[in-house]
């Protein structure tokens, strides 16, 4: 199982990319796709839509359960993954990548320090 | 006793389209005596559509085959062991459909003037009594077509209840084990659905609950047992703490199996729960029919009831009351999904008091049953006796690489029906067991043996688990690409 040093992690198992110092990328973890099995669909929210940190932005929906999606930053949404509409497999087969979920433009990348680190988030997962 | 799913006869069965000939002909009404329409006259252009490409002409014991053969690939209660967690299957006695089948009922048009219907509404009545006197509550509305539209009417009630005092509030409390139905009804409802983290013995926190139950919330959506088969045993507390802050308790009493005739939601401080006739009142679950989920209020409540109303007049007349100006409006058309309110009544009639506290004590004992003989086979998440259900999980076959699904397709094969499975979601891997009182000690032996041999089977040869099910028309299916890609269109549609 995967843990990239270089993301920031969220209690609710998402993670994010930082680009071009305030631009936030988001998807779920490798451990949040394996424990939610094959994903059949995701919801996003509209471009343009403000989020609060913390707050649901959508939902995966997999063959065994359907689970909200927390946005761990507040910002405005930019972009959504345009692929997953087809293709929301990619989240299970590159949750890094590939099955990126939504792009944020940050309202205070300083909020980016209440998350966790890659060694912490892995032992909140590997705790179960 | 396993293996009782083998069949010598199993048909596969393909679409029906493009079978047939075109002249060939079912059942041909007689001839009516009213004079013939010509369609392109009487209906608008748009609507008329000429011969339909390719839809079969059959005889009618083609069509019965097709129907029957697939129905065939079905499983029902009539047929074995239906333990599926959270659902009560239990056996749906005879009797209840001789009942519902009688003509005075069956043959009363909707329509029908009250003075007319006085049995029909009689029965409505007297089934409202007797849930009133099962639940410890003061009024009931049979019209909810099943527990989630119960839910809903329940909601609306509080909302008007608190709407009259001042101040609808914002959110509803519910447990993170309640059945998705609970926040999805709160959501429609208006209200903002929070979560309330239950304390590691699967119950209600009362510290969490102390925290969220603020003066916005208007409600705590509670279930009792809750869906990890235990008892809120802070009931009266937790309505306490509630009530204490201005909010209603709504108990989803999807689970009163557990304590039919033994304990009441009148008593635990509950201000409205909904009932599920299609789980502990014994009427069938689907095969298409409907379900029903009356709704039991306290008085104070009671003015904002669905309408119309049964009452009974000084002459002992029924009638139907439509001024209630409170009213949260109707919740089903008619008198509600009455078939089914009389097999309900007919079985609390042939049970009796007596006999609705022996199905809480069965249904408790065959579930304590299991959960006894599969503890040293499968990991319990949950110390301590349950109620009418038990969760199990996965843990220890998931060493091996078998998985709750597979588990669940291997019974199968053993010829019953899955446990409902990974629900709860707040348990990795759930099995959700609940075998109802209506099952004897043979077949509980038969499927926790089914249940051993899959666990012994997962440690010594995980492939012919994680193969299963064989014995079926149709084998593992792909669950993941139906979901993702479905074809919902027949052939004929394009
Ligand atoms: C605990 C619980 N609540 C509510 C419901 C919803 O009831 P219905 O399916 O009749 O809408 C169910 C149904 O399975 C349930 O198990």
């Amino acid at each position: 199982m995967e843990f990239p040093k270089d993301l920031k992690y969220s209690k609710e198992h998402e993670w994010v990319r930082v680009e071009d110092g305030d631009t936030a990328i988001i998807g779920i973890t490798d451990f949040a796709q394996d424990e939610l099995g094959d994903i059949v669909f995701v919801e996003a929210p509209k471009v343009g839509r403000d989020l609060k940190a913390g707050e649901s932005f959508g939902v995966a929906e997999s063959v065994k359960t359907v689970s909200d999606l927390y946005s761990p930053v507040a910002g405005q949404v930019i972009e959504v993954n345009p692929e997953l509409e087809g293709s929301p497999e990619l989240v299970n087969e590159s949750p890094f990548d590939k099955g990126w979920i939504i792009k944020l433009k940050m309202e205070d990348p300083k909020e980016l320090e209440n998350l966790l680190s890659a060694q912490d988030y892995r032992n909140l997962a590997q705790k179960g | 006793m396993s293996g009782q799913s083998q069949r010598g006869i199993n048909f596969t069965e393909g679409e029906i389209f493009g079978r047939g000939a075109p002249d060939r002909e079912g059942y041909t009404p007689p001839r009516s005596g009213l004079p013939a329409i010509d369609p392109e006259s009487a209906l608008p252009a748009g609507t008329l559509r000429g011969q339909l490409e390719g839809f079969p002409s059959l005889s009618e014991p083609e069509v019965t085959r097709h129907y029957t053969r697939m129905s065939q690939w079905n499983f029902a209660v009539d047929l074995n062991f239906y333990p599926l967690g959270s659902c009560t299957m239990k056996y749906n006695p005879r009797i209840n459909e001789a009942v519902a089948r009688i003509g005075g009922f069956t043959t009363l048009h909707p329509m029908a003037p009250q003075e007319q219907a006085q049995g029909t509404l009689q029965v409505i009545d007297d089934l409202e009594k007797w849930l009133c006197q099962i639940s410890g509550m003061d009024a009931a509305t049979l019209q909810p077509a099943a527990g989630a539209q119960g839910e809903l009417v329940g909601l609306l009630m509080i909302r008007a209840a608190l709407t009259a005092r001042g101040n609808p509030r914002k959110k509803v409390l519910l447990p993170d084990s309640s059945h998705g139905t609970n926040p999805a009804s709160a959501v429609y409802c208006g209200y903002e659905a929070v979560t309330l983290p239950s304390g590691p013995d699967g119950r209600v926190d009362m510290a969490q609950l102390d925290r969220l139950m603020d003066d916005e919330t208007a409600a705590l959506m509670v279930t009792n047992p809750n869906t990890l088969g235990i008892f809120e045993s802070d009931i009266i507390q937790i309505s306490k703490l509630v009530h204490d802050r201005g909010g209603f308790i709504y108990c989803d009493g999807a689970n009163l199996n557990a304590f039919l005739g033994k304990a009441r939601f009148g008593d635990m401080g509950v201000d409205v729960a909904h009932v599920n006739l299609h789980k502990t009142f014994s009427t069938p679950h689907g095969g298409g029919g409907p379900g029903s989920g009356p709704v039991v209020v306290k008085q104070e409540l009671a003015p904002y009831l669905p309408f119309p109303v049964v009452a009974q007049g000084d002459d002992g007349a029924y009638s139907l009351e439509y001024d209630r100006p409170q009213s949260v409006g109707r919740a089903h058309g008619f008198f509600g999904n009455t078939g089914v309110l009389l097999r309900a009544a007919a079985y609390i009639l042939s049970m009796g008091p007596q006999g609705l506290a022996q199905v809480a004590e069965a249904a408790v004992v065959n579930a304590n049953y299991i959960r006894a003989r599969l503890g040293d086979h499968y990991h319990i998440p949950y110390p301590g006796r349950c109620m009418h259900e038990l969760v199990i999980t996965d843990k220890l076959q998931s060493e091996y690489g078998v998985s709750t699904l597979d588990i669940a397709k291997a019974l199968i094969d053993r010829g019953f029906h899955p446990p409902t499975i990974y629900f709860p979601t707040i348990t990795r891997g759930a099995m959700m067991i609940e075998p109802t009182e209506t099952e004897s000690l043979e077949t509980l032996d038969s499927f926790c043996e089914a249940m051993i041999e899959i666990a012994d089977l997962a440690k010594a040869d995980p492939e012919s688990i994680k193969a299963a099910p064989v014995t079926t028309v149709r084998t593992r299916l792909d669950e993941a690409t139906a979901a993702r890609r479905p074809q919902l269109r027949c052939s004929l549609c394009g």
